[in-house]
């Protein structure tokens, strides 16, 4: 009988789905180690100042708790990233709300509540600057007072964490190219568009369990840390310089994880820290779990950003030449800003051949805790304005914004901005016509026309084009240099040992499928061993939607090594049974003891990248798409529904039809909600609406039905022709959303999340007869008792 | 869970007198608590002020939903699941099994209780506009008997009732007379479920010919508290909702309901919104009417 494989293209059970339906999956919460303690965090009040002194309070006796300030670290007191601007405890500077200062452990988690409470904290308070605006007005005016980052140190420049340069050629020939495009063309379309933050809203917050061993001379030995996350060796290198140990001596596990987006990127480098730091002192296990609203306050979230456009356009609707200028706000730290704003300044051209094109990005510093990872990673921001962009100047020349695209589309051959040739095939036409007849756009577009002269309710369509790069950004795969293992394990049975984590998204299972097809043996037999740094080699950060392209190819090339070696050894047949299989691999272990196959990352074809002019192969890969909304807005309530939205996109080969129809779902769902529902409400740089009830996500209840189409072209970078899916889904929603609204009103937004009061405003923008009444404190919420949450 | 459990105390009287004998002899000392989907959560963030509490949630006597001479009347205790799977309910009082429904979640519906809802008396509570429209009485227990309100006079202000600190909420009595009637509701909330409403409107009324005869209307969120739209109910009764007068009736309904709209900005919206919306949903009402 044939052996069913379920490799790279079937939908097999997902390796952890059973322990998850069953709640038999054990989180980070669910986890206890003997004479543990709980850890809490005390934080900044303010936006910006200094310490000036700390108060405890006698209320409490403070010898039963372990106190942790930044005197206490015993290496650098910085959260590594790229810059070592982020201490790991406020020493004396606070310079955003929610700032961790000090660290508590007990060994009740309810006494922390009153020790939290006893403690006041008193500041000089210095002026803040709250917006990307704020901060290049500081600049400007040369406001001492309110240059919040002082550059110099970093290789940078006032209240600036990056800025990017990037031409799609010679520079000085752009510019020539450019100012002539600009002089002979027929139209010159400019526009400004803006994006909110967003909160990542994992269903688990942010944990994690530490220990620290010491030698028996009582010096810190190593530290081991167990979470919810997305990196461990990021964690693995945050605790080297807050602990200055060597790598070997910080140990990393990562434990089930329950969603991350992105969210558990960088942000477990904090968390981790500061547990590792209350174990060290306290000498005992600690354990710090955030709820809710202090995840919502404290944690990384989606970079706000504005991105300005101005093209060249010829009557006919031929690109000329376009200036792109992209800003993001990164909050009070560099953490990964320059990466996201890099992704955003790559993807700010979008689908279109530019003949001359200049995009310059900068992403400014304001007194917010420091935006990070989410899912989209700056391409989200810059597509948005792309994309609304392009409809902008299909209205003002006068043709359909179909046919605008058309003109401009990349095609196989042509080169990208950022001058890199596409080699694979690549057919935005094909792609546009199958997702606007499965949308039934263009009958839509005529029946809403009519219907809508009538109709209280205004329906509409719109589209967006866009595409998403896999993998780490030019000549980032290559310093990652990723390694991957594939063992035996005594029985026989293969595992494969990475540091790629699950967080929801299908790790686990993807790469199993891809070590099932190439090892001719059922998934079930493919086993993948816990992310714990002490075993597993380094993948590579599970980011970037790079694991099924570039990790599952390194599976897949270790499988084929191991399946080398064992028909080397035993004579496996062509198409082995996986008795026969096992039977090898166990005579392998009697005669050998163990077998590992090794990889490291090599690109299969050559990749150039200049960091320096930011020119060459950008990504290994695309992924392209074209999403489709359509929508209701209703002029009685002036809130804008999806009604139906469809996701056409070109991922290689699907590697799990299941998971990817999800991660499509779940992106799409998630786009919804940042163009039309979740909104951060800012008080001085702190969240004012961290909780659930008011930081609004929709539920199944708004959401339309999803449809989702694939095109396969397989690509060589990936297993069997995968390529990455997993941030596409967030970058198109938003713009084909306001674009549909478009349709549906005529009138043109460009600044998202589109709340209902704001096309409210833009709808009464003369001005209403009715004001509210101001009897009331307009700042508080009467509604509930449950308004404001101390974070 | 921001606060510490130890510190607070839960007890369940075995009777219902014996709770309002405890509540009698020290008032304001006890909270009382119900369904708890109100007093978790301020638990839950570090806010319950009120340490002792007396649960009444088991107190069968006050779940209950029954017709009684031409009434329907529904005991403190009947939570929102109880309500949607009403026949009564959804037979004579359409509206009320709407905003039952959109009340939370189910998880809510299950616990949550008509009682906790009003004596909650959120101005944005999905539940008490309905009850105002309707023509509700309230009936309050104490130690020293009961005492029936109409509901209309229940509210005092922001989250303000006549409720005495040794009383409970017994029953609240709806008569059984609106056949005929054409009934509206909307909820505009920050999205389709699990929404706290930014302005909601609940409207009857009674037509003859193209005339309005009687209308009644109700609003979440657009004072300080649940209110009768009166200003608008005078300026409506007897208007014409022929198609040359309609527009004229349009308009004088939004000017008076505008007059007595008093919303707020807040967290979830703001006053301007909520004061265009309030109208634009009784012009809705309004236009259906003429249909
Ligand atoms: C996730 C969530 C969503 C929600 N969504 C909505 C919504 O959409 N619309 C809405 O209106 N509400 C909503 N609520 C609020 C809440 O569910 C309702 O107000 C519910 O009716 C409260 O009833 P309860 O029995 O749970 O009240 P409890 O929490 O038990 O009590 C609330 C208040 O009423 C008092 N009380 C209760 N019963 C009596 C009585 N018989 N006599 C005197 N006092 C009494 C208590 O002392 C307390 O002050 C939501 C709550 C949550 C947690």
């Amino acid at each position: 009988m044939e052996e069913l494989i379920d490799g790279i293209g079937a939908s097999p059970l997902r390796k952890e789905g059973r322990a998850k339906v069953l709640g038999a999956a054990r989180y980070i919460d669910d986890l206890s180690l003997p004479d543990m303690w709980h850890g809490a965090t005390v934080r900044s009040t303010i936006a910006r100042g200094r310490i000036r002194n700390l108060h405890f309070g006698n209320e409490i006796d403070w010898s039963e708790y372990t106190v942790v300030s930044a005197r206490d670290i015993p290496g650098l007191n910085t959260v590594a990233h790229l810059t070592n601007d982020h201490p790991c405890l406020a020493s004396e500077y606070i310079n955003h709300p929610d700032e961790p200062i000090l660290l508590l452990a007990h060994p009740s988690k309810t006494a922390l509540h009153h020790a939290l409470k006893a403690i006041t904290i008193e500041y000089d308070e210095y002026p803040g600057v709250f917006t990307i605006e704020e901060s290049e007005q500081a600049v400007a005016a040369q406001d001492a007072e309110r240059i919040i980052w002082d550059g110099s140190q970093w290789n940078a420049t006032a209240n600036c964490f990056k800025t990017y340069t990037m031409y799609s050629g010679e520079g000085e020939e752009v510019e020539a190219g450019l100012s002539r495009a600009f002089e002979e063309a027929d139209y010159i379309v400019e526009g400004e568009y803006s994006t909110g933050a967003q909160e990542q809203l994992y269903i688990e917050n942010n944990g994690v369990i530490a220990e620290c061993f010491r030698d028996e001379n009582g010096d810190v030995e190593s530290v081991c840390v167990q979470g919810s996350m997305q990196c461990p060796y990021y964690l693995v290198h945050a605790l080297e310089l807050v602990f200055n140990l060597p790598e070997e001596k910080c140990r990393v596990i990562q434990v089930e994880t329950g969603g991350a987006f992105g969210g558990k990127e960088d942000f477990p480098s904090v968390i981790g820290s500061h547990a590792a730091l209350l174990a060290m002192k306290s000498g005992h296990p600690v354990k710090l779990v955030y709820d809710r609203a202090e995840d919502m306050a404290a944690t990384t979230k989606r970079h706000p950003s504005r991105t300005r456009l101005r093209t060249a356009v010829s009557r006919e609707g031929k690109l000329l030449g376009a200036e792109i200028s992209v800003a993001i706000d990164g909050g009070a730290y560099s953490t990964l800003s320059p990466v996201v704003l890099s992704r955003a300044t790559i993807h700010a051209p979008g689908p279109y051949h530019w003949p001359f094109l200049r995009v310059k990005s900068k992403a400014m510093a304001t007194n917010v805790p420091p935006h990070g990872a989410f899912r989209g990673f700056g391409a989200p921001q810059s597509l948005f304005g792309l994309e609304r962009h392009m409809d902008k100047i299909a209205k003002t020349i006068g043709i359909s914004p179909e046919e605008l695209r058309r003109k401009n589309f990349l095609a196989t051959g042509d080169y990208t901005a950022t001058g890199q040739p596409l080699v694979e095939e690549v057919d935005m036409q094909k792609l546009l016509t199958r997702a606007l007849r499965e949308a039934s756009y263009h009958e839509k577009i005529a029946r809403y026309a009519e219907e809508n002269k009538t109709s209280p309710i205004k329906r509409g369509v719109g589209f967006a084009a866009f595409m998403h790069g896999t993998g780490f950004t030019g000549s980032g795969e290559r310093r990652l240099n990723s390694q991957v293992h594939l063992e035996l394990l005594p029985d026989g049975r293969p595992q494969i040992l990475v540091s790629s984590t699950e967080f929801g998204q299908g790790t686990n299972t993807i790469l199993c499928q891809a070590a099932a097809s190439a090892l001719h043996l059922p998934y079930d037999l493919v086993t993948i061993a816990q992310p714990d740094t002490s075993r597993v080699p380094n993948s590579g950060p599970t980011v970037a939607s790079r694991t099924a392209m570039i990790v599952g190819k390194l599976v897949q090339r270790a499988s084929e090594q191991m399946l080398h070696t064992l028909s080397s050894f035993a004579a496996l047949p062509e198409n082995h049974t996986s008795q026969q299989f096992l039977e090898a691999a166990r005579r392998y272990l009697a005669e050998h003891g163990t077998l590992r196959e090794s990889v490291r990352y090599e690109p299969p074809t050559k990749i150039y990248w200049d960091d320096e002019l930011y020119r060459g192969d950008a990504y290994p890969g695309y992924a392209w798409a074209v999403y489709v909304a359509e929508v209701a807005v209703d002029t009685r309530t002036y809130s804008a529904t999806v009604t139906r939205f469809d996701a056409l996109q070109e991922v290689g080969r699907v590697m799990h039809p299941v998971l990817a129809k999800g991660q499509i779902e779940g992106g799409v769902a998630q786009g919804i909600g940042y163009a039309l529902y979740e909104k951060c409400v800012w008080k001085n740089g702190h969240m004012a609406n961290n909780q659930m009830t008011n930081y609004i996500m929709p539920t199944s209840a708004d959401l339309p039905p999803i449809h989702v189409h694939f095109e396969e072209v397989p690509s060589i970078h990936g297993p069997n022709g995968a390529k990455g899916i997993g941030e596409l889904p967030m970058d198109g929603p938003a713009p084909a959303i306001l674009n549909a609204i478009e349709n549906a009103t005529g009138i043109s937004f460009n600044a998202i999340p589109l709340l209902p009061e704001d096309i409210f405003e833009r709808v009464h923008s003369l001005g209403h007869p009715h004001g509210g009444s101001r009897e009331l404190d307009p700042n508080t919420d009467r509604d509930t008792r449950v308004e404001e949450t101390i974070a | 869970m921001r606060s510490d459990v130890t510190e607070y105390e839960l007890s369940a009287p075995a009777t219902l007198q014996e709770m309002l004998s405890l509540l009698a002899a020290e008032p304001g000392k006890y909270t009382p608590i119900a369904g708890g989907t109100e007093l978790m959560v301020a638990l839950g963030v570090g806010r319950l002020q009120s340490r002792s509490l007396l649960s009444l949630q088991h107190f069968q006597e006050l779940r209950f939903l029954r017709e009684e001479d031409g009434h329907v009347v529904i005991g403190a205790n009947t939570t929102f699941t109880d309500l949607r799977r009403s026949a009564l309910i959804a037979e004579h009082l359409p509206l009320l099994a709407q905003s039952a429904s959109w009340t939370g979640a189910i998880a809510n519906q299950n616990r949550g209780t008509l009682g906790g809802n009003i004596v909650n008396a959120s101005p944005a509570a999905d539940n008490p506009p309905v009850l105002l429209v309707y023509g509700a009485s309230i009936t309050l227990i104490s130690a020293s008997g009961m005492r029936t309100l109409d509901y209309n006079d229940f509210h005092l202000g922001y989250k303000k009732t006549q409720l005495r600190a040794d009383e409970l909420v017994h029953s609240v009595r709806i008569p059984l007379a609106y056949q005929g009637y054409r009934q509206y509701i909307r909820k505009v909330g920050t999205r389709n479920a699990l929404a706290i409403s930014k302005i909601a409107l609940a409207g009857i009324a009674r037509t003859e010919g193209t005339r309005i005869a009687e209308i009644r209307l109700g609003a979440a969120s657009l004072t300080d508290r649940p209110i009768r739209c009166l200003a608008a109910e005078k300026a409506l009764t007897g208007a014409s909702l022929a198609a040359d007068s309609l527009e004229a009736t349009l308009q004088a309904g939004r000017a008076a309901l505008a007059m007595e709209a008093k919303p707020i900005d807040d967290i979830r919206s703001t006053a301007r919104y909520r004061s265009a919306v309030a109208e634009n949903l009784l012009e809705e009402f309004l236009r259906s009417l003429a249909e």
